[in-house]
């Protein structure tokens, strides 16, 4: 162990290990929920490598970038498994971090004093969706130019500065090389390092406060004579190798995707995209990947394009204010009152009802239904600080259950 | 809650039903798809090379990759499938020019390469089994699943004349070429092939799958034991 020592001399190699991992007190009650922390870490590591083998070979230029994605998948050695770990792996991180993001809402996890983890973890979503939104743009098919030519035209809506906006953001009158060029550069650096140093913020601050739990019960508040936490296990080697097995199961489904329908029936890679962009004819439904649905039916549920566009932003950002929006003492659902409890199920229920919705055409019965979808999505929210103060919780234990 | 999971359901049924009214689609042929059926394959490239690939490219497909997943060696298919090009490794592209296409069809026929995967198999079975007489049409059919569509039915010596009546139903009228199923095979392994160029490295795909599972199913086997073993002394 001498080199270790000698590098622990000029580098914190053994202090980095143990603070975060070996000798890092996380609560012994982690359940099912908290996989998805570790399995999204997976999916970004995933995302960078596959990328990086990805950049090799594609050209992000209007008249190759096409034809390129095919060479890929067919010329290029494993050309087609990296394109579509990719693909999948797009997917796959937003179901595994809409899975992380609720488990905040069951337990509370951001609340006092997770404030900043929620915040820097809400941060890492909404530079998720950049990177996705961007990234779809490079295969130039048909949805990826009508997807980015839509989204973009909504800057438009801003008064007096909206369509200069909109022209900076695009580079030219429309979705084109300027675009494309532009998004390619930020979908492989300036993005991705953004997400980095979100990720080591969001760890770095959870790390510091330490992990909550199902019980929502501070686990520091009771140590034993060493200073370790009673109810905590030491990351390493108890949760890694769990997580170890949680990242075998999450394979397992995702290779079933991957190598039987890579395609997800057009939810992960969409029919219009095999059709190569064309400004000249717009699709019959610009439909956005599925990820983006619930806040495009919102967007759509508005008649007025400036206040859509102010709903669909006010969507997320209310997210951002979680920590003080809930006044409830108490963190984890286990402990909460009926109303709370109520209210987190018509949300839900009302995400995936806008997500559907999103994916439907903006008509009639469908219009009205994502209406009512969103003022629930938002009473969630707005009338939290009422609902929360008066629910009738639950006592909460001492110790981890 | 029953009431919220009722109100739900009721939602999901009512929904469903006003998409399928407004959607208007007509139903589509299935279409049996198997790419491990090699003379089925060889027999679609045939019939691409000979019908297909004059008008349509398939820009993205070399014809020595084809002929490598097809079972057949290169001096097979510089022989007997490759008439547009002279090098085996080139990429099935075609001569004429996008503007004279444009003149003469009014339209640029579109690359084939992904056109399975962008219509999908069952469209291109149907559609390629809907063409019809039509004497509005200046090219005399017309085609029951794209109407008023650019391509002229190519296919119809093989196919013979076919009839529309007045409930949409299709009809051959007296087929000396083939008969209906004959040309409903050959149809079909005409799309098996477009299918085939639309994604050939599903071959490969399909076959990794089963042993990436396999080793993740043992890979768990070795990994939960272990979790186990650890966790032991966790109360």
């Amino acid at each position: 162990m001498r080199l270790l020592d000698w590098i622990d001399a000029r580098f914190p190699a053994s202090k980095l290990w143990n603070e975060h991992l070996a000798e890092y007190y996380a609560p012994k009650n982690f359940n099912f929920w908290y996989f998805f922390g570790s399995l999204a870490l997976v999916i970004l590591i995933l995302q960078i490598v596959t990328g990086i083998f990805l950049t090799m070979h594609y050209k992000p230029d209007t008249a190759l970038a096409f034809a390129s994605v095919e060479y890929i998948m067919r010329d290029v050695n494993w050309g087609w498994l990296i394109r579509y770990l990719h693909s999948t792996g797009a997917s796959a991180f937003f179901v595994v971090v809409y899975l992380h993001m609720f488990r905040g809402l069951l337990y509370g996890s951001y609340k006092q004093p997770r404030e900043l983890v929620w915040i820097f973890g809400m941060l890492i979503y909404v530079a998720l969706m950049a990177e996705a939104f961007m990234g779809y743009l490079l295969p130039w098919g048909q949805m990826s130019f009508w997807g980015a030519q839509v989204i973009i035209s909504l800057f438009g809506a801003i008064p007096y500065v909206g369509e200069g906006l909109a022209l900076w953001i695009r580079g030219d009158f429309v979705v084109a090389d300027a675009t494309l060029n532009r998004f390619f550069a930020f979908h492989v650096i300036a993005v991705p390092l953004v997400l980095l140093g979100l990720v080591v913020a969001h760890i770095i601050a959870l790390h510091e406060v330490g992990s909550n739990n199902p019980d929502g019960v501070e686990i520091k508040k009771l140590k034993n004579d060493q200073g370790i936490p009673v109810d905590g296990i030491a990351f390493h080697p108890y949760y890694s190798v769990k997580d170890l097995v949680g990242v075998i199961v999450f394979l397992f489904i995702f290779s079933i995707i991957l190598f039987y329908m890579p395609e997800m029936g057009g939810w992960f890679l969409e029919k219009d995209n095999f059709i190569p962009a064309d400004p000249l004819k717009t699709p019959e439904h610009i439909v956005p990947l599925w990820y983006f649905t619930p806040f495009y039916a919102i967007l759509r549920a508005v008649p007025d394009k400036l206040f859509g566009v102010l709903a669909m932003g006010g969507a997320i950002v209310v997210l951002f204010l979680l920590p003080w929006l809930d006044r409830s003492p108490v963190k984890s659902i286990r402990y909460r009152g009926p109303l709370f409890k109520t209210a987190l199920t018509l949300f839900t229920i009302s995400f995936f009802a806008l997500g559907y919705l999103g994916t439907q055409p903006a008509t009639g019965l469908y219009t009205l239904m994502a209406q009512i979808f969103s003022v629930i999505y938002f009473s969630f929210f707005l009338f939290m600080p009422f609902y929360t103060a008066i629910d009738k919780d639950k006592p909460v234990p001492d110790r981890v259950t | 809650m029953k009431l919220i999971v009722g109100f739900l359901l009721y939602l999901i049924a009512f929904t469903s039903s006003y998409s399928y009214a407004a959607s208007g689609k007509m139903q589509l042929d299935t279409v049996d798809i198997d790419l491990s059926d090699k003379a089925s394959l060889q027999r679609g490239a045939k019939i691409f090379m000979n019908y297909c690939l004059s008008c349509h490219s398939a820009a993205y497909m070399r014809y020595n990759r084809m002929g490598k997943d097809l079972g057949l060696s290169d001096a097979q298919v510089e022989e007997s499938l490759m008439f547009a090009s002279d090098k085996v490794g080139d990429t099935m592209t075609v001569a004429m020019r996008p503007k004279d296409a444009k003149k003469w069809f009014g339209v640029v026929p579109p690359d084939l390469s992904v056109i399975s995967r962008a219509r999908g198999t069952d469209w291109l079975y149907t559609y390629l089994r809907g063409y019809y007489l039509d004497t509005q049409k200046i090219l005399g059919t017309n085609n029951v699943v794209f109407k008023d569509v650019g391509m002229p039915h190519v296919l119809w010596q093989e196919q013979g004349y076919v009839r529309k009546d007045s409930n949409n139903q299709l009809h051959a009228l007296a087929g000396d070429q083939t008969t209906v199923s004959e040309y409903n095979m050959m149809v079909r392994d005409l799309v098996n092939f477009l299918a085939y160029i639309g994604e050939p490295s599903k071959i490969q795909r399909l076959a990794l799958g089963k042993w990436v599972l396999l080793y993740l199913a043992l890979f768990f086997f070795v990994a939960y034991p272990l979790k186990k073993a650890f966790w032991e002394d966790v109360h």
